[in-house]
């Protein structure tokens, strides 16, 4: 198992929205592939899957905030 | 201005008048490049008349849709941070494409820097410029001249920020930039004479080094 983590976006950033996903819940998904985007106030951020796996399960929803260091995905690892 | 102890670590790449969709697919490429070890970018353009909607953009932003229609304009969405905005002839848009680890994996800081580099440059022509408070972007008073919408990818940075120099500023009346009741102004329209965007570009590109050159020593990757 492998978490999609928010990462600190820098300082003073407590929180982002989750923009879209780019897969959905089942879709295999490779090391390195962006698998969610989320955005702050003038900024998208993409963030990376750490393992080549299965999206297995999307905790923040497209339109959800998330607090910085929150998960916002499982990747089953393969 | 560079001293000794600094190093450009990006390469200037001026790509004139060139279509949306195109620069969009250069700037991805150098995204890549950089992802793969290559050299920053610092791509500087001008777009044919359009309008974009960055991720936080809200529909109602669209102000007169006939008006689009009529002269023909593109609205697009985009990956960008920000609301609606618009393009056109005489805006610079620079678009830097730079490794933000070596800048400090900051967004908020990245987007402070870039206002200031604008605020730099808009002083080196003689108007004075502003941030406001709550508000991303540079003002000339109340108005805005300059606005900024980033994305990023694995920590590097792409799309950027539009300077109205001699832009058609009835077009903004398209939509609400950004979002908010601002009335958009140009350095043109400030001067009240059109000025040549190649000096504005020359400009540019002193002041984004003062602010972007990296120490020689200790870049990290």
């Amino acid at each position: 198992m492998s978490m999609l983590i928010l990462p600190e976006l820098g300082e003073g950033i407590e929180k982002a929205t989750v923009a879209c996903w780019h897969y959905k819940e089942g879709d295999g998904v490779q090391k390195g592939d962006d698998v969610v985007e989320v955005v702050t106030d003038k900024a998208s951020f993409n963030i990376a899957s750490e393992a080549s796996g299965i999206l297995r399960k999307i905790l923040v929803k497209d339109g959800e905030q998330a607090n910085i260091g929150a998960a916002l995905g499982i990747i089953e690892s393969s | 201005m560079q001293s000794s102890i600094q190093t450009r670590t990006w390469e200037v790449r001026d790509l004139g008048l060139i279509d949306y969709d195109a620069m969009y697919q250069i700037q991805r490429q150098c995204v890549d490049e950089v992802l793969q070890g290559g050299r920053q970018r610092l791509l500087l353009c001008e777009h044919p008349a359009i309008i974009t909607l960055g991720r936080m953009s809200n529909e109602m932003h669209i102000i007169d849709r006939q008006g689009i229609k009529q002269a023909g304009i593109r609205v697009v969405s985009i990956d960008r941070g920000g609301d609606v905005t618009l393009h056109a002839p005489g805006q610079l848009v620079v678009y830097p494409i730079l490794d933000l680890v070596v800048y400090g994996r900051d967004l908020k800081r990245y987007l402070y820097k870039l206002e200031q580099v604008a605020i730099d440059l808009l002083n080196s022509l003689g108007i004075v410029a502003n941030r406001i408070s709550g508000k991303t972007g540079v003002f000339s008073g109340p108005d805005k001249i300059v606005s900024l919408g980033i994305g990023v990818r694995r920590w590097i940075v792409f799309h950027g920020m539009a300077i109205n120099v001699n832009t058609d500023l009835a077009l903004f009346d398209l939509i609400k930039p950004c979002g908010l009741d601002v009335r958009m102004t140009s350095i043109a329209d400030i001067k009240g004479e059109r000025i040549a965007i190649e000096e504005v570009k020359e400009n540019f590109i002193r002041c984004f080094g003062h602010r972007f050159d990296a120490p020689a020593q200790g870049l990290p990757r």
